[in-house]
């Protein structure tokens, strides 16, 4: 099987030690990753600040990158969501815009072997418990696009309950949104603000050291919020915790 | 729309006063979250509530799409059972029409002068109120909350739960300092029991009911076969008002018309679990046209379109016209829930009001160019929809409208909008992201510069970059970005650039 790393914009620039830990978490099991050096971005943040049209090129870009391949693995669940659940949408309102099948024929292929991370592990590899260690105690949320738009349920706990030496809590008030929201982030600064303000409180309340996400861009805004309240606890995306080892242990 | 809500600021600036008073956020976190926990028990209950959303959701996009035809059948099944139709495009026809019927209906004593009203989203819509006060006609609004926020000269904050942004010391102090004004004034001792604020409301609107001879309502449903019209309610005033006066208004949304007596079957369980959580709500009113010797002796109902077929040619935002006014969206929002329903400009606030102001009034204010933004997309309010809207992606939808016009329907003509000012400088970033994310040598001289520069960077930015680091730090850009390690590890295997 031919699986290639798609591993995001955000995620290349500003943390590469997710897309190092994803790599060495499949190749620990198994799995020949290749990371295609022509890709960019899903089109995720134009299609949802209402520049679709923009976002068309982006996302027949990453069809043509990844359409040599059998699965295309992701470390976000948003731009998992846009790719499965958004790119078939843009297809069909090109059609309705009068501008045929092209677009839709193009992204088709892509669509249904676009996995986010613990899609893959739990669904297509059948693992949950990965060889991981990782002696923290830990609290995880689910991101809205993951959980809602993706639906990826129980996977990711299901992967961390497996993990040695963690100890998972629960996080209060856990499905409530963060507040990062893309550019809501910045056009509603307030209310995101105070939505992740709001979220840092409940993750405190815990105990935990490490809050857990399988997004880093609701992790860059929440990790920002702890940074500035000074709360001391981390955020830590699961690939790097699941590709923790006892001989190889991320920090 | 209502002219009441004109001039309103864009929704980020009323959220930012809103996220900053801290009696409002306590008020509304309470309110909210004990009412989503309880309305996530009433659903749960259910074996076949996702049978039952997809049910709500077909019997409404049916509807719409035999609009025409339905319409037709209301007017000839209310006229047969005695009533009166009218038909109003916008909210001064409407006012109009309604105002004239209040004043045929004044038999020369005071309570000319005065209505009863049913708790009513249309009504409030085309600001009925203000337009009978100009004629010197007082509405007397009945529903506790919307009486509370009458008497508070305040406006609604929740379709549902009109007063939900208020406590029960700030309802006593209204209750004490208004209602003498308005007629039996509120017992000298009034405490902030619900009991007692209860009574004291009780009292003093019995005196409207028996004294008025015209009510006014709007319906949650109108059934096209039989002509007739439900209103779902918990306090029994609106009963009174259905019942007691002589003559009755209805002003109902072209929107609110199911096409069978037994499609209630469906939305008589979605909507009281959806919206207050309760199995069956406490009182459900139904009435068809006139009965001799019952009820009111003159019935009229005012059709009101005020938008709504322009909505209905939108493909995407049609959806929006199947809403049932739970208001489940709201009490799950956490954007609602931090910056209360008067941030939204409109008598439909959170995610509901966010897809439904912006269609009905256009995109043309500031507010309502702000409202489709008014999100961070998470989808709580889908989730909870007890008939599917996909508030998300018609919130997408009219970002597209403002940021990039295109063809909609205004005023039953075909028009091309025009993008919505101030969106410049996102658009060029927007264009020049794209240009950097289709040429992928462009995005990595881009990621290595920042790489390169880390050091000079800021922990926080000048400008409009202080939306992100006035309440967050920066995240740190890393030595080299993830395909500079992967080309010098793996040797850049697959080498396509």
């Amino acid at each position: 099987m031919r699986v290639a790393l798609f591993l995001t914009c955000v995620n290349d620039t500003l943390y590469p030690e997710t897309g190092r830990a994803v790599v060495g978490l499949l190749t620990r099991l198994g799995v020949d990753v290749d990371f295609p050096m022509a890709q960019t971005c899903c089109g995720q943040a134009h299609y949802n600040t209402g520049y679709r049209h923009e976002a068309e090129p982006l996302a027949r870009h990453f069809a043509d990158v990844f359409a040599p391949y059998d699965a295309v693995v992701t470390p976000s669940g948003s731009c998992g969501a846009m790719v499965r659940e958004l790119y078939p949408r843009m297809g069909e309102r090109a059609r309705a815009e009068g501008r045929g099948d092209a677009l839709a024929a193009t992204l088709a292929p892509v669509v249904p072997k676009t996995y986010e991370l613990t899609e893959f592990l739990v669904d297509v590899l059948g693992v949950t418990d990965v060889g991981a260690y990782y002696p923290h105690t830990v609290t995880y949320h689910p991101t809205c696009h993951g959980l809602r738009s993706l639906g990826l349920g129980e996977r990711p706990r299901r992967l961390l309950e497996a993990v040695r030496g963690l100890e998972l809590v629960e996080l209060p008030g856990a499905e409530e949104c963060c507040g990062f929201g893309g550019t809501f982030a910045v056009k509603n600064a307030d209310v995101s603000a105070a939505m992740g303000a709001d979220k840092v409180r409940n993750a405190e309340s815990t105990g935990a050291d490490v809050l857990c996400a399988a997004d880093n861009s609701c992790l860059m805004h929440i990790g920002g919020t702890m940074g500035r309240l000074r709360t001391g606890m981390r955020p830590v995306h699961i690939a790097e915790i699941l590709a923790s080892t006892e001989e190889e242990a991320a920090v | 729309m209502s002219g009441t809500y004109l001039g309103m600021p864009a929704f980020p600036e009323a959220a930012r006063k809103a996220v900053g008073d801290s009696t409002l956020r306590g008020n509304l976190r309470h309110a909210t979250h004990t009412i989503r926990d309880k309305r996530a028990r009433a659903v749960a209950e259910l074996d076949d509530w996702a049978a039952l959303r997809e049910a709500g959701k077909q019997i409404k996009d049916h509807t719409l799409r035999h609009l025409d035809r339905y319409l037709v059948q209301v007017e000839e099944a209310v006229t047969a059972a005695g009533g009166t139709v009218h038909w109003a495009a916008d909210a001064d026809e409407a006012n109009e029409i309604v105002a004239r019927l209040v004043e045929e209906a004044g038999g020369g004593d005071s309570a000319e002068h005065e209505v009863v009203k049913v708790k009513s989203m249309a009504t409030q819509e085309i600001a009925l109120n203000e337009a009978l006060e100009a004629r010197g006609v007082h509405a007397y609004e009945t529903d506790l909350a919307e009486l509370i926020v009458q008497l508070g000269r305040d406006r609604p904050s929740h379709i549902l739960v009109p007063a939900i942004h208020r406590n029960r010391g700030e309802i006593r102090d209204i209750f004490r300092s208004e209602m003498s004004e308005w007629g039996r004034p509120a017992p000298e001792n009034l405490t902030d029991t619900p009991a007692e604020l209860a009574e004291a409301a009780r009292l003093h609107l019995r005196e409207k009911f028996l004294r008025a001879r015209v009510g006014i309502s709007g319906a949650n449903f109108v059934v096209a076969e039989t002509g007739t019209l439900v209103v779902v309610e918990s306090e029994g005033n609106g009963r009174m008002c259905l019942t007691l006066p002589e003559t009755l208004i209805s002003v109902v949304g072209i929107e609110k018309i199911v096409p069978r007596w037994q499609d209630l079957e469906v939305f008589l369980q979605t909507l009281p679990r959806s919206s207050t959580a309760e199995r069956m709500n406490p009182y459900t009113s139904m009435w068809t046209g006139t009965t001799d010797e019952d009820g009111p002796r003159t019935f009229h109902l005012v059709l009101l379109d005020n938008g709504r077929t322009d909505t209905l040619a939108d493909e995407v935002g049609r959806q929006a016209l199947r809403c049932i006014r739970c208001s489940a969206c709201l009490n799950v929002c956490p954007v609602y829930e931090r910056a209360g329903g008067h941030a939204y400009g409109s008598v439909y606030p959170g995610p509901i009001g966010a897809i439904l102001s912006p269609q009905l009034r256009g995109t043309g204010s500031d507010v309502d160019a702000s409202l489709p933004y008014a999100s961070s997309l998470c989808g709580a309010c889908y989730e909870v929809c007890p008939v599917a809207i996909d508030i998300p992606e018609v919130l997408v939808h009219l970002r597209e409208r403002v940021v990039q016009g295109g063809p909609a329907v205004r005023h039953g003509n075909r028009v091309v909008l025009r993008p919505a000012k101030g969106h410049a400088a996102e658009r060029a970033a927007m264009r020049a992201a794209q240009w950097a994310f289709t040429h992928p040598g462009v995005l990595r001289t881009g990621q290595r510069l920042a790489s390169r520069t880390r050091r000079l960077h800021p922990r926080t930015l000048p400008g409009p970059g202080r939306a992100w680091s006035g309440s967050r730090d920066l995240p740190p850009v890393p030595a080299e970005p993830f395909r500079d390690w992967w080309q010098r590890t793996h040797g850049g295997k697959d080498g396509s650039e």
